[in-house]
This record gives C-alpha cells, sequence and structure tokens, in this order.
C-alpha cells in the first residue's frame, strides 16, 4: 500500500521548547492510525503541521505528494480540538458553511449524521453542551469525501452517550479508500478503532506498529501497553 | 462483548463466534453478520472482524459465498470436535491451576466428584 502522508525528520520549537524532535511518521493510503500520547507529548504540534497551520523549522511534510498547502487542505478534513464555528449561527448555517466551502461537502451525508447524533437543524450553537459540539463537529467533519480525516481528540471531556455515538459514527463512515488519523489519550474507549498505532513522546515516535500485532507480541491491550510506555 | 483477555481482538471475535457456534445460538449454515454490521455493533474497526471471519475460513467453521456472505459451516462434526476442543482447553486450564494449589490427580477427582 502506498503512503499518503510522508514525515521526514521534522523539528518544531516554540521558543526554548522543543515540541517536536526530528520526528519521522510515513501513514498508509486506506485505515485507521492512532496517535496516543500524553499531554505535551507533541501530538497537536504534529496535528498543526499537518494540517499546515505551523510549519516545521526543520525536515518534511508530504500529503499526497505536497507540503502543506491549498491542495492538502481541499484533499484532508481536519477536525480540531476545540469549537471552530461561530456562536451566531445554528446548525444549518453550519452546514451552509461548509457547504460554502469544501467543495467534497456531501449535505444528505451531514443530515444523516447529524440525526443519528440527535441533533436537528435549528439548534443554536451557542446554546450546545460540549458533547452536541463534538457530535456536530464531528458530523461536518465526516461528511467531507475527504482522502484523509485528521480528528483531534474527538471524545476528550464528552459524556458516556455521546463518545459512544461519536465512536459508531466513526467506524460507520469509515472507508478504504480514506485515512484517518486520530490523536487520544483515551486509549481504552479507542484502541479496537486503530488498524496502526504511534505512541509519541517527548515530541518524537517511540513505538509504532499494526495494533493486533503489538496485542499479540506484547500479550496485552494498547491501553496497558500504553500505560506501560508512560506510566 | 468486553474485549478484556490479553488476545488480539480478531482471536476474541474468533472465540466469541465459536462459542456461538457450539452452543447453537448460531446454527449450520447460518448467515453471520455483514463485516460492517458486526464492525457497528461491537464499534470494531472492521479490518480486525475481516481478520476473524477469514481465520474461521481458514479453520474451516464459516464459508464465504461471493456476494451472499459469510455463513456457519454445514459440518456438524466440525462443530461437535469443536465443542471437545474448548471443553478440553477449559479442562487444561483448570488442571493447570488447580496442580499449581498443589493438588494431586486423585484429590482433584474427589473434588469433582462432590
Amino acid at each position: 500500500m502506498e503512503d499518503i502522508i510522508k514525515i521526514k525528520g521534522i523539528t518544531k520549537t516554540y521558543r526554548n521548547k522543543r515540541a517536536l524532535d526530528s520526528l519521522s511518521l510515513n501513514i498508509k493510503k486506506g485505515g485507521v492510525i492512532g496517535i496516543l500520547g500524553p499531554n505535551g507529548s507533541g501530538k497537536t504540534t504534529l496535528i498543526k503541521i499537518l494540517t499546515g497551520l505551523l510549519r516545521p523549522n526543520k525536515g518534511e511534510v508530504l500529503i499526497d505528494g505536497k507540503t502543506p498547502g491549498t491542495y492538502t487542505k481541499s484533499i484532508v478534513s481536519y477536525l480540531p480540538d476545540r469549537n471552530f464555528l461561530y456562536e451566531w449561527m445554528n446548525i444549518e448555517d453550519a452546514i451552509g458553511f461548509f457547504k460554502d466551502f469544501y467543495e467534497d461537502f456531501d449535505e444528505d451525508k451531514a443530515i444523516n449524521l447529524l440525526e443519528f447524533m440527535g441533533l436537528n437543524k435549528g439548534m443554536k450553537i451557542k446554546e450546545l453542551s460540549k458533547g452536541m459540539h463534538e457530535k456536530l463537529n464531528l458530523s461536518l467533519v465526516l461528511s467531507r469525501n475527504a482522502k484523509v480525516y485528521i480528528l483531534d481528540e474527538p471524545i476528550a471531556g464528552v459524556d458516556p452517550v455521546a463518545r459512544d455515538q461519536i465512536l459508531d459514527a466513526i467506524v460507520k463512515n469509515y472507508n478504504e479508500e480514506s485515512t484517518m488519523i486520530i490523536t487520544t489519550h483515551l486509549v481504552r474507549d479507542m484502541e479496537n478503532l486503530f488498524d496502526d498505532v504511534a505512541f509519541l513522546r517527548g515530541g518524537t515516535i517511540e513505538l509504532i506498529g499494526n495494533a493486533e500485532t503489538l496485542r499479540e507480541e506484547k500479550g496485552m491491550q494498547i491501553d496497558d501497553l500504553y500505560k506501560e510506555i508512560f506510566g | 462483548m468486553n474485549f478484556k483477555d490479553n488476545l488480539p481482538i480478531y482471536i476474541q471475535i474468533m472465540n466469541y463466534i465459536k462459542k456461538e457456534m457450539v452452543i447453537r445460538k448460531i446454527k449450520e449454515g447460518d448467515k453471520l453478520p455483514s463485516v460492517r454490521e458486526l464492525s457497528t455493533t461491537l464499534t470494531v474497526n472492521p479490518n480486525t472482524i475481516q481478520r476473524a471471519y477469514t481465520e474461521l475460513e481458514r479453520e474451516g467453521l464459516v464459508f464465504t459465498q461471493r456476494g451472499m456472505g459469510t455463513f456457519a459451516t454445514e459440518d456438524i462434526e466440525k462443530i461437535e470436535s469443536l465443542k471437545k476442543d474448548m471443553a478440553k482447553s477449559l479442562v487444561d486450564n483448570f488442571l493447570i491451576d488447580m496442580q499449581s494449589l498443589n493438588f494431586s490427580k486423585e484429590e482433584i477427582k474427589k473434588l469433582i466428584d462432590l
């Protein structure tokens, strides 16, 4: 399988803190990869570089053969770890916003997903709970027919019911053609979704592998392995 | 279904389906849920489900019909021998645990007859 994402030796420094330290990582086309690590391990910096929000000081990133920019933004659907919709909008406005912005946005898919999530078009953004926000944002992001989906902490801080709906939506929207990159430190809840996992520590990849192979080799679930590495 | 053992998920799914076959909840020739259905029900990556089905097929416990889906074997003898294998592995584990408590075979037999 060809690599859709190639990251070669990237380093990112903020003032005197090194967030990424010559990190290299290739991500193959198709499948779900979990980027696992505690807060401060470099997950969000890595995601911001992949989405073109930050530039590395050193190294190279290629997504579908291109450095992050206009083209890669058109093929990468990104769920940030915070709300990105305007407070004055209602859900219908948010759908219109996505439709205007992204050519690959599938409105019917969005409507189905929102229904599945128990959200309706008239709800106002500023009145949504944290769980509802996350469900709305994820529905919009998954409704793009993108080559790459990047979900940054999709279940952080949501209640168990919303969490299950979010996990279901992710599994239902899995397809072999696209690649999903999910960061999380809630490994127990998410590990069964991953084909591959990469453990991030101190801005570099500590361990990477196929999730099932790691379970077999280490004789433990990924959550236990995570605790062993970071505990 | 809870995935707790220290086993790969695909093996736990295989064991779950094997048990369903042994207790005849899945009967011979029954259609198994599609990869997608089971993936959604268990919230597990579809590739993992596919791998479990492929391995079950390799063991001759299920068969695939192109465009129709995956079905449980119609070979009842296979299921009977699966049942014996599963019983044997339970007994083996039990014996290992008992021996680690320093029980002799005679003592174990006595306990079972109680």
